[in-house]
């Protein structure tokens, strides 16, 4: 093999091929009959070891009030903020002059769940939510209209607060 | 003459079954055992504790793509998979695996064919197994199955060497080679481990390497050669290099349980080979032989996801410097002791002779683990310096 490399002098406990092989097959033995670490997931979304964060950025929500109505006053904040310009927002008014989201989208394909449009709502109309199983079965219905975003169930994120930034 | 005929057809139908779905829930085993070891639980989502797996396992393969290597040799590509998979399902054929079964008709050994030539007929058929490895590895023109070809050439021939020479112990002590006459000479006296300890010792690690298991499994070395001799092999080609690997493990433990624990002997009593055979003996045996079938592929598996590699000098050196001239000296030794005890003392095979041959051996043990322990026989990166 290599020529000229320096061999150190060990004692025999440490090189002995033997006692290493025997250690290493009481260790396997041994992790045969431990606890197993896997998560059954679609049965078993959380365990004692591991929950989602309260802080997750997953699927938006609209919350609503006692009408039923969407928080959103169409001020135009979080289309203006979205860094992945994922948020379509044409604005109307009623007789009153209150203002309300005609047409509200979220494209979730677009969107890089960067909570900045819960940050920026006034209202405290949408959310990022503690949420991540959305799949479909084509493309366009990852574009979230106001009905399904005001439909969502699951909690809203915290997000970070930075006047308790280890979230205690 | 019929009898013999419709039995031994069922015989055949029985076993070459029953082989292929041990090998189908082996993989299974090996699966869940390493998951284990590691801390996960491993495939248990189809059927009762993944029990179908092997099932899924094998579909997938019937359905997936049968791809051709452009510039591979078509005829010994095809042929190569056979010339692996048909000695791995012949060489079980030899091995008793249950006392003989009384019927109607007459007594039925359980066995396909007790051939006279025993063990030997098992060394021969297995070694033709590498025939498959090195043709899969040449027909595919590719470089790495073409070295996991070569690898699994010198191996398989080096340590035959040293598997074949420890069964001469077996035979000094038996004088047969027909394994129905092993298992008899065992239930005379004491299993064949006791007396053959090292014989054993070194059998185990000859058929490790022997099945291209790890800490041996140059031939595939997945880190090194992508998968070796079976790289571009897909479909059920593929899964039939899978079968042979699994079915020549199961056969070495059949034999290892046969050769050195008594075959299906029930340990601590003499009812199972005397008196008039009986159906509950029969399956009685059955369980027993495949409990200690069981506890060698276990071992083997347990094996698998302990030990690291060794690297191919490292397995050569093993091979032709350690076990070789190991089993050599062995034998010698024990044929001395052997022809004191038979020839100048007079003895039969029992279990003062195997206590005696036992304690031989366990000086001889102790001795080897000592020099093992102490002198590096597997050489780190570096060579030894010169004293």
């Amino acid at each position: 093999m290599a020529i000229g490399v320096k061999v150190m002098k060990r004692p025999t406990q440490q090189t002995s091929y033997l006692r290493a092989t025997l250690k290493g097959m009481a260790l396997t033995f041994s992790h045969l009959l431990r606890p197993k670490v896997t998560m059954q997931y679609p049965e078993e979304k959380s365990s004692k070891d591991w929950t989602l964060s309260s802080r997750w950025r997953g699927t938006h929500r609209m919350l609503t009030d006692e009408q039923g109505r969407a928080k959103c006053v169409a001020c135009g904040l979080c289309p203006q903020i979205c860094p992945a310009n994922c948020i379509k927002l044409v604005p109307g008014e009623d007789e009153e002059g209150h203002r309300y989201p005609l047409i509200y989208e979220i494209d979730e394909f677009r969107c890089i769940f960067c909570g900045y449009c819960q940050e920026v709502c006034p209202e405290e109309a949408i959310h990022v939510g503690v949420h991540y199983e959305n799949s479909e079965y084509s493309r366009d219905r990852f574009v979230y209209d106001l009905e399904r975003l005001t439909a969502q169930t699951h909690p809203v994120s915290t997000l970070w607060d930075p006047s308790d930034p280890k979230g205690e | 003459m019929t009898f013999f005929l419709i039995t031994s057809a069922l015989k055949v139908f029985v076993v070459v079954n029953l082989i292929l779905v041990g090998v189908a829930l082996l993989t299974l085993v090996e699966r869940r055992v390493c998951a284990w070891m590691q801390d996960r639980l491993g495939p248990n989502r189809v059927g009762p504790q993944g029990l179908l797996q092997p099932a899924a396992d094998g579909l997938k393969n019937f359905l997936k793509e049968e791809t051709s290597p452009a510039m591979a040799d078509k005829a010994l590509f095809i042929l190569a998979p056979v010339v692996s998979f048909v000695p791995a399902m012949l060489t079980f054929g030899v091995i008793p695996f249950a006392a003989p079964l009384p019927t109607r008709w007459g007594i039925v050994p359980m066995v396909v064919a007790d051939l006279p030539v025993g063990f030997l007929y098992i060394l021969a058929i297995s070694s033709l197994g590498v025939y498959g490895i090195v043709l899969a590895g040449w027909a595919s023109n590719n470089k790495y199955a073409l070295l996991g070809g070569l690898r699994a050439s010198a191996q398989m021939i080096s340590y035959e060497i040293a598997l074949g020479m420890s069964t001469v112990a077996v035979l000094l002590l038996a004088g047969n080679v027909t394994l129905s006459q092993v298992i008899a000479q065992q239930q005379r006296g004491l299993w064949f481990v006791i007396p053959l300890t090292l014989a054993f010792v070194i059998f185990f690690v000859s058929a490790l390497a022997e099945t291209n298991r790890l800490p041996f499994d140059l031939p595939e070395a997945e880190g090194e050669l992508i998968a070796g001799y079976h790289t571009e092999y897909s479909s059920m080609k593929f899964s039939m290099f899978y079968i042979a690997e699994y079915s020549n493990m199961v056969t070495a433990s059949a034999l290892m349980a046969t050769l050195f624990f008594g075959g299906w002997d029930i340990p601590f009593t003499t009812w199972d080979s005397t008196g008039d055979p009986s159906v509950v003996k029969t399956l009685a045996t059955l369980i027993v032989f495949g409990a200690k079938t069981f506890a060698f592929l276990f071992t083997y598996i347990w094996v698998r996801w302990t030990l690291p590699r060794f690297r191919y000098d490292q397995l050569m050196a093993l091979g032709w410097k350690v076990l070789l001239p190991l089993t050599l000296l062995y034998i010698t030794v024990l044929a001395t002791a052997i022809w004191f005890l038979r020839i100048r003392l007079g003895w039969e095979y029992g279990k003062l002779m195997a206590g005696a041959l036992g304690g031989l051996n366990l000086v001889l043990l102790i001795a080897l683990l000592w020099w093992l322990d102490r002198g590096r026989i597997v050489s780190g990166s570096v060579a030894q310096e010169a004293a």
